[in-house]
């Protein structure tokens, strides 16, 4: 072959070239980055300026004299109502309400699961069916009763009422999410246990649910995400002593006395989303890995 | 069809596995119809037949890792119908290895006998043991997901291997490795089963793993044994049609024709005026030559054809030499398959690849009369 025709015969990988539905593609990338990040920009630079600069209207611009004032009083001095101390006992009340909620709810999911697929019974189908069911309906149709039921057992408006409210509502999805993935487990892995002698709990928590560690970091974000952000269960269940984070937030942004101190207002927000985001940011690593591991078959 | 499917001789408390009057059904639909067997101690019995004909659901009853309708299983002299899988001196390996994912090679086979609560010092002495056997000793400290298809079904045997089993259980173990590590490690298999002596039974749809293996092999289908015996009579005197088809490659020539007399002898007409005589055919005990008219299948394996010419000396009375014409030639390195037409009907000859065979050519040949098979048409079965 002469060098000549091999130079314009094809070989090699394929040059690219900038396709009109590439420019078009990355146009889009690039709107949505500007329509996420820009509201996100302006509550940052908004929440470092004092009340002076806010008061000027320039919401794009990059404050003169920048202070971290804003953050310390929607921590620990911003009024909530009749109450001027910040936002920080919601932080610790979301604590307390997502940590047991969290974990509870994806161990109950993870064992439901786990039965519907390995240890079948008369009617665990059905009782699969209503489980979905559960998870379409508007929960909304279920606050009343509830509530009467809590007050009925004189439960109602604590810490315990609003874990087991949020724990009750997460356990359909999260059944779902662990059923759908133990029933893509081979069968004769649970048949090889049981050779091995494995009963029912040592089947689950040392074969099956090492096995399902990216599920349980897609049931973290999902709960602890769902749960941080709740506002309406906590409205109503959790009592005011208990009042989680977002609720603190609405009360501080919906003050209807005086001035509006829009700084602390952004201040007090970012705060509230920051777990949720690290959440995201931490545990996202960990899911690309999760199912990367996952992904070769054991 | 129950009294088919019974296949016990004895006490089933004399045998290493006994199976006796096994129903299985969900439902209206019945997998294993009344199934009796008695594996004795020792025996390599191989089941063998099509995807769908309860093999799997055979051995998950006998591992109880299944619920059964009706029967009972036995197991080196008791009864464990009722008993839990790892109470029954069963050790299992399956198709898809099912080995556990997050756990090392020692931890897999420690597993078991963790939870049994074996002294350290004794699990890794089996552990160790089995290893060295299976040759997996460098691989103890890995995880599943780095190893072979080969090595992880290694593990998988060596877990059962360190259970001190009387009865191993294979599941198709072999289904999921390419051809060249299949037959290697069948060989392991093979030798495995001559070092320890263990009762073997293995499922497999594999007919060259079968008869490799079998000390004994259970022809199924439709949850039905339509066979049970060595691999050499299995082969030879296959007891129906279905048998005859489904073991051999290629498969067994069926021939359709009639009863006829030959000088006064049996014969079969085959069509075309070849008629074969019967005279030196060995008729199952109990049963003789059909009535003539009867609508009769001689089988004829494609290397029980022997080719040449009646002239060449080789003439006696087990031979039977006609003609045929070639129409296809298919080259396996081995040998040579001929797709041939005898009679009006396809005929496969197996010659040596050094038999020289124009495409259309006429050749002469002849049946093997003492290997060939005669079944009755209407029933199957063989006459
Ligand atoms: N849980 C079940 N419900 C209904 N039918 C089943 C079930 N398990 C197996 N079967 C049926 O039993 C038959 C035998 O299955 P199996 O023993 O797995 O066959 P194989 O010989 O391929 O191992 C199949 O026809 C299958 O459809
Ligand atoms: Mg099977």
């Amino acid at each position: 072959m002469s060098a000549l025709t091999a130079q314009s015969s094809p070989r090699g990988p394929k040059p690219k070239r900038l396709t009109p539905a590439r420019v078009g593609l990355y146009g889009f990338v690039a709107m949505s980055c500007l329509f996420f990040l820009a509201p996100l920009y302006v509550m940052i630079i908004t929440s470092l300026k004092p009340m002076e600069e806010v008061r000027l209207g320039y919401i794009f611009k990059w404050p003169d004299s920048p202070t971290i004032q804003p953050w310390i009083d929607a921590w620990s001095s911003a009024c909530t109502g009749l109450a001027c101390e910040g936002i920080h006992s919601g932080f610790y009340n979301s604590i307390k309400i997502t940590i047991p909620s969290v974990m509870v709810s994806i161990f109950a999911g993870a064992l439901f699961g786990y039965c519907l697929s390995f240890w079948k019974m008369k009617g665990s189908n059905f009782l699969f069916g209503l489980l979905l069911l559960g998870a379409f309906l508007p929960y909304q149709l279920f606050i009343y009763p509830l509530v009467r039921i809590y007050a009925w057992a004189g439960a109602y408006g604590t810490m315990f009422n609003i874990i087991t409210v949020h724990t009750i509502f997460g356990l359909p999805v999260m059944t779902l999410l662990f059923r759908n993935y133990f029933s893509s487990v081979p069968i004769e892995l649970f048949k090889a246990a049981r050779v091995d002698g494995a009963g029912f709990w040592r089947i689950f928590l040392s074969v099956m649910l090492p096995l399902a560690t990216p599920v349980v970091i897609v049931a973290v974000i999902l709960q602890v995400t769902g749960i941080w952000n709740d506002f309406l269960f906590g409205t109503v269940f959790a009592g005011q002593n208990n009042w989680p984070m977002t609720v603190l937030l609405n009360n501080i942004v919906n003050t209807t006395q005086g001035e509006r101190h829009y700084n602390i207002d952004m201040a007090a927000t970012i705060l509230t989303a920051a777990v949720p985001l690290t959440v995201y940011f931490v545990s996202g690593r960990w899911f690309v890995r999760g199912i990367a591991a996952g992904a070769v078959k054991g | 069809m129950s009294a088919l499917n019974s296949h016990a001789t004895g006490n089933p408390a004399d045998a290493s596995v006994a199976v006796r009057d096994l129903l299985i059904a969900y439902g209206s639909l019945v997998v294993l119809d009344k199934l009796s067997l008695d594996i004795p101690k020792g025996e390599f019995l191989v089941l063998l037949g099509p995807s769908g004909c309860g093999k799997s659901t055979l051995l998950n009853s006998i591992a109880g890792l299944l619920d059964i309708t009706d029967g009972e299983i036995w197991i080196s002299g008791k009864n464990v119908t009722w008993e839990e899988p790892k109470d029954r001196g069963i050790g299992m390996v399956f198709q898809s290895y099912a080995l556990y994912p997050r756990m090392s090679v020692y931890d897999n086979m420690a597993f078991g006998l963790k939870i049994a609560g074996l002294p350290k010092s004794e699990i890794e002495e089996r552990v160790g043991r089995a290893a060295k056997m299976l040759k997996l000793e460098p691989l103890l400290k890995r995880k599943p997901s780095e190893l072979s298809g080969g090595q992880r079904q290694r593990v998988a045997i060596g877990r059962a291997l360190v259970r001190n089993v009387d009865v191993f259980l294979f599941d198709e173990p072999l289904s999921n490795l390419d051809a060249q590590l299949r037959s290697e490690l069948r060989v392991e298999i093979k030798k495995l089963h001559q070092d320890i002596g263990n009762t073997m039974i293995y499922v497999t749809h594999d007919q060259i793993e079968a008869m490799t293996l079998a000390d004994r092999i259970a022809v199924m289908k439709g949850g039905i044994i339509q066979q049970l015996d060595d691999p050499h009579t299995i082969y030879n005197r296959p007891k129906n049609l279905f048998v005859a088809g489904f073991i051999g490659s290629p498969a067994m020539t069926f021939l359709n024709g009639k009863i006829t007399a030959l000088n006064g002898a049996p014969a079969v007409d085959v069509g075309g005026g070849v008629v074969v005589p019967l005279g030196r055919y060995q008729f199952e005990a109990g049963s003789s030559a059909p009535a003539a008219g009867t609508d009769v299948v001689l089988g004829v394996r494609p290397e029980h054809i022997i080719t040449g010419s009646p002239a060449d000396g080789t003439e006696d009375g087990r031979r039977f030499w006609t003609k045929g014409q070639v129409k296809m030639l298919e080259p396996t390195g081995a040998d040579t398959i001929l797709w041939t037409e005898v009679g009006g009907q396809n005929l496969t000859v197996r010659v040596d690849s050094d038999h020289e065979v124009a495409l259309y050519a006429h050749f002469d040949f002849a049946f093997d009369l003492d290997r060939a098979s005669l079944f009755d048409k209407a029933s199957g079965d063989r006459l």
